[in-house]
């Protein structure tokens, strides 16, 4: 067997340069103005050493190996704000900062919080590190059974994927346990995988790993694809994403809808439960890859809308100005690495924002929120007695079970 | 060139709850899981360091196990030339004694000039499996080791003793180190890397001489830690919990 040479770092090469190009619509990357856009609305630009408009300048101008020895790219919470922002239509999320943060990684510059998020990824196919047996354990804790898929044996009208976060993490397992009561209260026939569930790997893409996403995204695609379903509802926006954009791309085509979206079609049957509610302020913070990356605005405020006794208010930034809540891009495995670096947490500026506009709420749909912008209320002046829920917790809190 | 073995085992998980086998002298391994020994991890990185500093040809054995051909095909994609399963183990794990004879038989053909071996497994808490390997091969053992140089025809190696004491010692090669902990922490490669790797690498395998699963020591009795029931819970809201905390410390004459 031949000497395995170890991989050296390799340096960001005129090579990484032209696979920029490779990219869909990559090649307008050559028509950037210098405007910096993209480096101003960046939540985390501030930070930067190289942000993304400095990036192009410098790859323009050859100076490529810099950019490998800054850490700058894992500031970048994948938040869209850059793509959304840029005048000449440049996809500087995907073509520029992902494309980096996968050249850092398999150059093996990976921030050490994020290595343990990755190996946990593989091994157990959730980034908490816990147990794959223990992914439907969740559901142990409500009075009626959740459908699991292997165990029924029969198609199902609704596939729920539960995704990582909503599985295990006891805060967010609230929502999910909101969410399995109110489609059970809605008749729904729906079914999870349970411990066949993988993580959608979304993240784990966004934070540089793209093989372990396609690994992740084989193994999802080879046991959905011995489920009958018609849909696939998630709560989770990143799997939601992973479905809608990701996997066609890898051949693996389900159909698939965020729960908000899900839900609005049910309104007519929600509405009659609602009681009353008494009086809200609620504002409502858009997720990135709900918002921003996949244009869902109304859903959600159709369903807060809806809610008896809630005025729903907008924050500074909202709808495709929305800011990120920080847990992006890898960012819910680089919490230290990030205050390290700009000693500023995103969940905070949005809890201020929150303040602002005398919310007694702030509503999320994505499970990286509550914890981020709960923690965050507790360190922001005038929002202690903020309460941080998502949508289907407003919605089951207002309807009798 | 410099020629390293690193002996790597798969342990159980325990991120898994162990349970024990209606036998009630063994863990239930039906619902076991395994992953490599954090020990062995640490000796894969420290060979894959003391090659990258100066060269050298990193073997890496490892007794058959579910999911061992991953992590084998992951040291390759971190930089081992050669990597070897030991078949041959049945459901029962062989002493450490009869699996040293077995390595030694096969790590003598390779001459190497180092050894390494996680210093311990949570499986194999005395951790002399090493040591074993060592009398057998008749090379010189140090254990707790954490971080090596090659020098010529020596090692030198730090090795950490109670109470923060360490110690830097020169071995002369060949040797057998147990390590506690490499220089760098364990690095993260690339799942691309370790997929490029299960199509150009092969594993070879190797059949094992017969193993002992008997050791002479009778494990009469398995089970998980017992709750013991001298815990008195405080009841009430903050103040209360608060008072009664003050007042079984004044009782002890603490406060």
């Amino acid at each position: 067997m031949a000497v395995n040479d170890i991989p050296q770092h390799p340096p960001f090469t005129a090579e990484f340069k032209e696979s920029l190009f490779n990219i869909p619509e990559g090649e307008k990357i050559q028509t950037c103005l210098q405007c910096a856009c993209c480096s101003g609305v960046c939540p985390f630009g501030f930070a930067m050493e190289i942000p993304p408009g400095r990036m192009i300048a410098w790859m323009r101008a050859g100076i490529l190996d810099e950019m490998l020895e800054s850490d700058s790219v894992w500031m970048c919470v994948s938040c869209y704000a850059c793509t959304e922002v840029c005048p000449k239509g440049i996809p500087v999320t995907l073509a520029l900062m992902t494309r980096a943060k996968e050249e850092a990684l398999l150059a093996g510059n990976v921030p050490t919080e994020l290595q343990s998020a990755l190996e946990f990824s593989d091994q157990y196919s959730n980034p908490l590190g816990e147990s794959s047996r223990k992914r439907a354990d969740w559901a142990e804790e409500l009075d009626f059974e959740i459908p699991i898929i292997r165990k029924v044996k029969r198609p199902v009208d609704v596939l729920w994927f539960v995704g990582d976060y909503a599985s295990y993490h006891p805060r967010v397992k609230n929502v999910t346990k909101a969410f399995a009561i109110l489609l059970n209260k809605l008749g729904i026939d729906f079914g999870i995988l349970g411990s066949d569930e993988h993580s959608d790997g979304d993240s784990q893409r966004l934070a540089g790993e793209r093989g372990l996403f396609e690994k992740l995204a084989e193994k999802n695609a080879k046991i959905l694809s011995r489920c009958e379903f018609n849909e696939i509802i998630t709560t989770d926006p990143h799997a939601y994403n992973a479905f809608k954009n990701e996997y066609p791309q890898l051949g693996f085509d389900f159909p698939v809808r965020h729960y908000t979206e899900f839900l609005v079609d049910h309104l007519d049957e929600i509405t009659p439960l609602f009681k009353e509610n008494g009086k809200a302020k609620v504002a409502f913070h858009d997720p990135c890859y709900l918002g921003r990356v996949n244009k869902i605005y109304e859903a959600p405020r159709q369903l807060i809308e809806a809610i008896p006794g809630v005025e729903l208010v907008e924050m500074a930034h909202n709808k495709s100005t929305s800011l990120c809540c920080g847990g992006g891009g890898g960012g819910m495995w680089l919490d230290g690495f990030r205050w390290e670096k700009a000693e500023y947490r995103l969940s905070e500026w949005r809890i201020k924002e929150a303040v602002a506009v005398k919310a007694d709420i702030l509503a999320v749909s994505c499970p990286y929120e509550p914890p981020r912008f709960e923690d965050a209320t507790k360190a922001i002046a005038g929002a202690k007695k903020m309460l941080v829920k998502d949508i289907v917790e407003l919605i089951v809190d207002a309807i009798d079970i | 060139m410099t020629e390293i073995v690193v002996i790597a085992r798969l342990v159980p998980d325990l991120v898994e709850e162990l349970e024990i086998a209606p036998s009630g002298t063994a863990l239930d391994l039906s619902w076991l899981r395994v992953i490599i020994n954090e020990f062995d991890n640490h000796a894969i990185e420290q060979a894959i360091i003391l090659k990258e500093r100066s060269g050298a040809t990193v073997t890496i054995i490892s007794p058959e196990a579910e999911g061992v051909e991953d992590m084998l095909f992951t040291t390759a994609a971190k930089g081992a030339d050669r990597l070897i399963k030991l078949t041959g183990i049945g459901e029962e794990k062989p002493t450490n004694l009869s699996l040293a004879q077995t390595l030694a038989t096969m790590i003598k053909e390779m001459n190497p000039d180092l050894v390494l071996n996680g210093v311990q497994a949570h499986d194999d808490i005395t951790g002399d499996l090493a040591p074993q390997l060592a009398q057998l091969l008749d090379m010189p053992y140090v254990g707790y080791i954490s971080g090596v140089s090659l020098d010529g025809g020596k090692a030198k190696a730090y090795k950490e003793y109670p109470g923060g004491i360490l110690a830097e010692m020169e071995i002369n090669l060949p040797a057998v180190l147990g390590i506690q902990s490499s220089e760098e922490p364990p690095r993260y490669v690339a799942i691309s890397k370790v997929r490029q790797m299960m199509n150009s690498t092969s594993i070879e395998e190797i059949q094992s001489s017969e193993l002992e699963t008997e050791s002479g020591v009778v494990i009469k009795r398995m089970y998980l830690p017992e709750a013991a029931e001298r815990a008195e819970m405080l009841e009430g809201d903050e103040k209360e919990v608060a008072t009664k905390i003050t007042s079984i410390l004044q009782d002890l004459g603490l406060l």
